[in-house]
This record gives C-alpha cells, sequence and structure tokens, in this order.
C-alpha cells in the first residue's frame, strides 16, 4: 500500500514538473530559434510590411499550437469532454481548470518569442522603414519624389549595402528611431504580460478558492485515473501473452504426443525444473515444428482454463474439451516458468 | 508482484520512449545533416533547378526509408498483415493504426529537413533564380535574354568575380530568400495546425475502437517479445543439455579406451565431473576436433 502510494506521488508530481520542464524547454527553444533564424528583410514596398509582421505573428502561432500538440493532457481532455456521461457526471468545472492550466503554459514560448523579436527591433524596422515620418527626420531640402520612389527608397532602409537614399534620410537615423520604438513596444508588452500573470495569481485565491482546489484535484485525478488503466491493461496484455505462449507449447508437444499416437511425454520426477522448461521440444525437428506453426497458425485470442490440455489443432484432430476433473492449478504458477 | 509491476512499467514505456527517442535523434541529426551539407550551387543555367530541388526533396526521402527501417514495429506490422490467418482473426483496424503510428514516426525527420532547408534559403535561391522576372530587379533589364539567363543563373554564387559587389544580385536573392523563408513558415504552420487537430479531434470520433486498437498492438508487440525470450530461454537450455550429452558420451569413450582411469562413481556432479574425465591437452584437443568435425544431433 505504501508502495503505491509512492507511485501515485511521484506520477503526480512527475506529471507537473514535466509539464513545466517541457514549458522551460520551449522557451529556451523560441529564444534559441530566433537567434538561430536568419533574419532577411525584402527590401521591396509591399513585401516588407508582410515579412516582418509575418516574422512576429507566425512563429508565435506555431509555437502557441506546438505547446498543446506536445502536452499529453489535450488528448485527455477531449476525451473527457467527449465521453458519453454513463454512470459519471461530467464537471465543466474541472475542463475550464484543464483547459486554463495548459492554455497558461502553452503561452509562454509565444511571449518570448514576441518579446525578444521587439526588443532585438529587426522586424519592426523592416515592417514600418516604408511609415518613418521624412518630414521631421529627413533632409528637408530634397527635391520631392514621387510617392512610388519614395516608398522604394524608404524600403531598402534595413538593407544598408543597397540604400540610395542617404541625401534624403540617413539610414542611422531612420534604424535608430525605428529601433526605438520597437523596443519601447517590447518592453511595454513584457510589463503587461507579467501584470498580467500577475494579477491572475494573486487575486485568484480572493475568489472561489474552494472551487479551484476541487477542480484542480479532481483534474489530477482524472489523469492519473487514465494512466493506470493503460498501465493496467498493458500488465494484462504481458500475463495474456505469457498464458497464450505457454499454452502453444503445451498443446504443440499434446498434438505431437497425439500423432505418434503415445500418451505425452512427462518429464522423469527427477530431472527439475530444466526439462520443465523445455516445454516438451526436444529435437530440432519439433522445434521447427513450433516455429513454423507460430507463424502459420497463431494461436486463438483465448485462454482456456489451465486443467485440460486441448491441442491448437495442429494435428488436424479436434479433441473434446475434457471436463476439468483434476483441481485447477493457480494462474499464478505460469508467471514463474520464463 | 510490485518489482513485477514495476519492471514492466519500464519496459512497456521502454519500447514508446525508445521509438520516440529514435525519431527525435533521427531528426535532431537531419538538422546537423543540414549544417554540415556543403551547399555548392553550379550556377549553370538548366542544372540549378535540377540541383536544388534534388537537395530539397531526396534527402528527406532518405530519412524517411531511415526512420521505417530503425523502427521496430514495421516489422511486427508486416509481420501481423501477412501472416495466414490461421485460429486468430486478423484485425485491420489494429493494422491502420499501427501504420499511421510508424508512419507519423517516420515523417518527423523529413519533415524537419524540409523546413530547415526551406528557412535557410540557398535551396530555393539556387532552383529558382532564372524563373526571376528580370523587369523587376534594376541591373537585368536591360541585358539581352541569353545574357539575362546566364546572370540570373549565377545570382546564388557571391563569389562569382561578375557578381561580386552586383547591388542587384543581392535584391534578387533577398527576393527569393523572402518567399523561401514564407513558404517555411507556412509548411510548418499548416502541419502544426493539422498535429493539433489530430490531437483534439481524434477523441471525438470512435474513441472505444481507438483504444481497442491500441490495446491488441501493444499485445501483438508484448507477444512477440515474450515469444523471442521463450525460445531464447528454451535454446539455452536445450544448447545446455546438448553440451552435457556430448561431454558423457566424450567421457564413456575415453573410459572405454583408457583403463588406467580410476572408476570413480557415476554420482560425481559439477565441474569435477567434467574434469575426471578429461585431465589432459590430448584429451582436451580430441573433444574439441570432436565437436568441429561431428557436431551431435539436435
Amino acid at each position: 500500500m505504501d508502495k503505491f502510494r509512492m507511485i501515485f506521488q511521484f506520477l503526480q508530481s512527475n506529471q507537473e514538473s514535466f509539464m513545466n520542464g517541457i514549458c522551460g524547454i520551449m522557451a529556451l527553444a523560441s529564444a534559441q530559434l530566433y537567434s538561430a533564424f536568419d533574419f532577411n528583410c525584402p527590401c521591396l514596398p509591399r513585401y516588407n510590411l508582410a515579412y516582418g509582421l509575418g516574422i512576429l505573428l507566425v512563429p508565435p502561432f506555431i509555437l502557441f499550437l506546438l505547446g498543446f500538440v506536445l502536452n499529453n493532457n489535450v488528448s485527455m481532455l477531449a476525451e473527457e469532454w467527449r465521453r458519453p456521461r454513463g454512470q459519471r457526471g461530467k464537471d465543466p468545472a474541472v475542463l475550464r481548470y484543464m483547459f486554463c492550466s495548459m492554455a497558461q503554459r502553452a503561452m509562454i514560448a509565444p511571449v518570448v518569442w514576441v518579446s525578444v523579436t521587439l526588443l532585438d527591433g529587426k522586424c519592426i524596422t523592416c515592417a514600418f522603414c516604408t511609415s518613418v515620418p521624412v518630414e521631421t527626420l529627413g533632409n528637408t531640402s530634397h527635391p520631392g519624389l514621387s510617392q512610388g520612389d519614395m516608398k522604394r527608397v524608404l524600403a531598402r532602409i534595413p538593407c544598408k549595402e543597397i540604400y540610395d537614399g542617404q541625401e534624403l534620410i540617413a539610414n542611422e537615423v531612420a534604424v535608430r528611431y525605428l529601433r526605438c520604438i520597437s523596443q519601447a513596444l517590447g518592453w511595454c508588452f513584457v510589463l503587461l504580460m507579467t501584470t498580467l500573470a500577475f494579477l491572475v495569481r494573486s487575486l485568484r485565491p480572493c475568489f472561489t478558492q474552494a472551487a479551484f482546489l476541487k477542480s484542480r484535484y479532481w483534474s489530477h485525478y482524472i489523469d492519473i485515473e487514465r494512466k493506470l488503466f493503460d498501465e493496467t491493461c498493458a500488465e494484462h496484455a504481458r500475463s495474456f501473452a505469457k498464458v497464450c505462449i505457454q499454452q502453444f507449447f503445451e498443446g504443440m508437444s499434446t498434438d505431437l504426443a497425439a500423432a505418434r499416437c503415445h500418451p505425452p511425454r512427462k518429464a522423469p520426477a527427477d530431472a527439475g525444473e530444466a526439462a520443465e522448461k523445455l516445454l516438451g521440444i526436444t529435437d530440432q525437428g519439433t522445434m521447427n515444428t513450433a516455429l513454423k506453426s507460430w507463424h502459420r497458425c497463431k494461436p486463438p485470442l483465448h485462454l482456456h482454463p489451465p486443467a485440460h490440455h486441448s491441442g491448437n489443432g495442429w494435428a488436424g484432430e479436434q479433441q473434446p474439451p475434457a471436463h476439468p476433473s483434476v483441481p485447477r492449478k493457480e494462474t499464478a504458477a505460469y508467471y514463474s516458468r520464463v | 508482484m510490485d518489482r513485477f509491476r514495476m519492471i514492466f512499467q519500464y519496459f512497456q514505456s521502454n519500447s514508446e520512449s525508445v521509438m520516440n527517442g529514435i525519431c527525435g535523434l533521427l531528426a535532431l541529426a537531419s538538422v546537423k545533416m543540414y549544417t554540415c551539407f556543403d551547399f555548392s550551387c553550379p550556377c549553370l543555367p538548366r542544372y540549378n533547378m535540377a540541383y536544388g530541388l534534388g537537395i530539397i526533396f531526396v534527402p528527406p526521402i532518405a530519412l524517411f526509408l531511415c526512420g521505417l527501417i530503425l523502427n521496430r514495429q514495421s516489422l511486427v506490422m508486416l509481420e501481423e498483415w501477412r501472416r495466414p490467418q490461421g485460429h486468430r482473426k486478423k484485425n485491420l483496424a489494429v493494422i491502420r493504426y499501427m501504420c499511421s503510428s510508424i508512419m507519423q514516426r517516420a515523417m518527423v525527420a523529413p519533415v524537419v529537413w524540409i523546413v530547415v532547408t526551406l528557412l535557410d534559403g540557398k535551396c530555393l535561391i539556387c532552383a529558382f533564380s532564372s524563373s526571376v522576372d528580370p523587369e523587376k530587379f534594376v541591373g537585368f533589364a536591360n541585358a539581352s535574354p541569353v545574357q539575362v539567363q546566364q546572370l540570373l543563373a549565377k545570382v546564388p554564387c557571391k563569389d562569382d568575380e561578375l557578381m561580386r559587389n552586383n547591388t542587384s544580385r543581392k535584391a534578387v536573392s533577398r527576393y527569393l530568400r523572402c518567399w523561401s523563408q514564407a513558404l517555411g513558415w507556412s509548411i510548418l504552420l499548416i502541419l502544426i495546425v493539422a498535429a493539433f487537430l489530430a490531437r483534439w479531434l481524434r477523441p471525438c470520433f470512435n474513441q472505444a475502437t481507438l483504444l481497442q486498437a491500441r490495446h491488441w498492438s501493444n499485445y501483438i508487440d508484448i507477444e512477440q517479445k515474450i515469444f523471442e525470450e521463450t525460445c531464447c530461454e528454451h535454446s539455452r537450455l536445450f544448447a545446455h543439455k546438448c553440451i552435457l550429452h556430448f561431454f558423457e558420451s566424450m567421457r564413456q569413450e575415453i573410459k572405454l579406451h583408457s583403463f588406467s582411469l580410476s572408476r570413480e562413481g557415476e554420482g560425481a556432479e559439477g565441474e569435477e565431473y567434467l574434469l575426471r574425465c578429461i585431465t589432459d591437452q590430448d584429451q582436451v584437443n580430441k573433444l574439441l576436433k570432436m565437436w568441429y568435425y561431428e557436431k551431435p544431433p539436435l
């Protein structure tokens, strides 16, 4: 019972810390991805805005969805949501709690990406370089260009090596201006996010704390119940497989004995465990037959009670099932065989 | 019973986590391969497209096949698919489940390669530099068509003497790179949305069938492993008995030939029993020769 409790605690703490770990790794991966990504502004009038805003918004969306995909609880939540009611009622508060906790964890990596992008400044510089206020920052004495030409020149601001509008507006001036705005936006965003997180954390205990504790408990319970069910099924499958294989080999040796028209050769009393483990197969021909039979004619997924040894029909003879007149052996005995 | 359960948990979690681990390793290997690979665009009109598209598509196919080969479950699935029906009915849902899980894991490394290639941009620049509209770029608008093709084909090669400081080359390069990165991010977005929808929507349809298919596919895997273990154990015991019989027959032969050996009791066991019969170099050599030339029957 104590061991069970230890396993229980381990599983419970493990899931939480596992998810927190994944969340942290994704945040780091998001920062690393940004620094590895080679930002390449197209420096063409209409493309800049699309590219810049795309890089600002699309990867966070991808990271957000990835946060959900990597979270094992998603399928658990969907399953709990869609299951038929049956004999167990459904509590929408539990579902809401599960969804909120998953969404909060999934939000961290996108927030990191957006903050890093804004603080770095390249995206905003690329996206809004055509909107720089030339009248205030540029040389007013420069002869006026058409709108199209002006846009084309301004679009090249992020690409220093092909910028040809130095007389119109100095490249460093424009870049510094845009970068300053970008960093201000970045810091405001970081402040906003941390304030929100702080408010959510500190205000929640003031409202509905009891309901919160209940939802948290039952969401953990559903998670653990599902895991234990999977483990039990897997354990059952293993036991089933062992007994199935044992009965297959016993059936083989019974069939062979029947084919040779003498009773199954019992291991001599003093041969001990080794002879039993040989499963009645003591020559090459028998082993080959057993392997061939395993492939050609797998035994049915049906374990017979251990008292009577019915063949698996390999020899073509149908043996009538004997009534279990002998006392039933404990199936636990099979576990120690292999 | 508890120890059994813990070992079993390790065993079961082991095969899933082994497969996930292999999948992750292949993805990392794919990124590493790309960074180590020395991409060198031929910069010739017709060769560029073939080279660029070849580098985008051929390694992913190889990675996909590697993913299938390294996954043990693919052999199990094939065997289950091809075995004769015999006494056990075949459940197509189980085979479909195994097939889809194998395919999903094998697809990860090729997708990683394609996305990294597109986000880097070199392949697409190489493949499509000749297909760019020269009117958009100042440096190429005034040349004759043949010359334009030649120049555009040289865009991926920064070190070419014609192209070294050409601003139009840089403009074309940036333009194509922008498209390549947009395509890469779009593909990644579509795949992630598909994965997300699959995860959310799967429990809404046929959840019971899915649980059954998952259980029986796991069962088939475990049964195969246990059968192999049983056969291994059996062959070990079989070999042990076979060799003991061999030594016994050698001992009797030696006894027949050399009466000087003192007649020990038949009840002697263990190492001393073996040693008593074969106690010098000649006898050992004879035994080894017999073992090689006349192995005992099975």
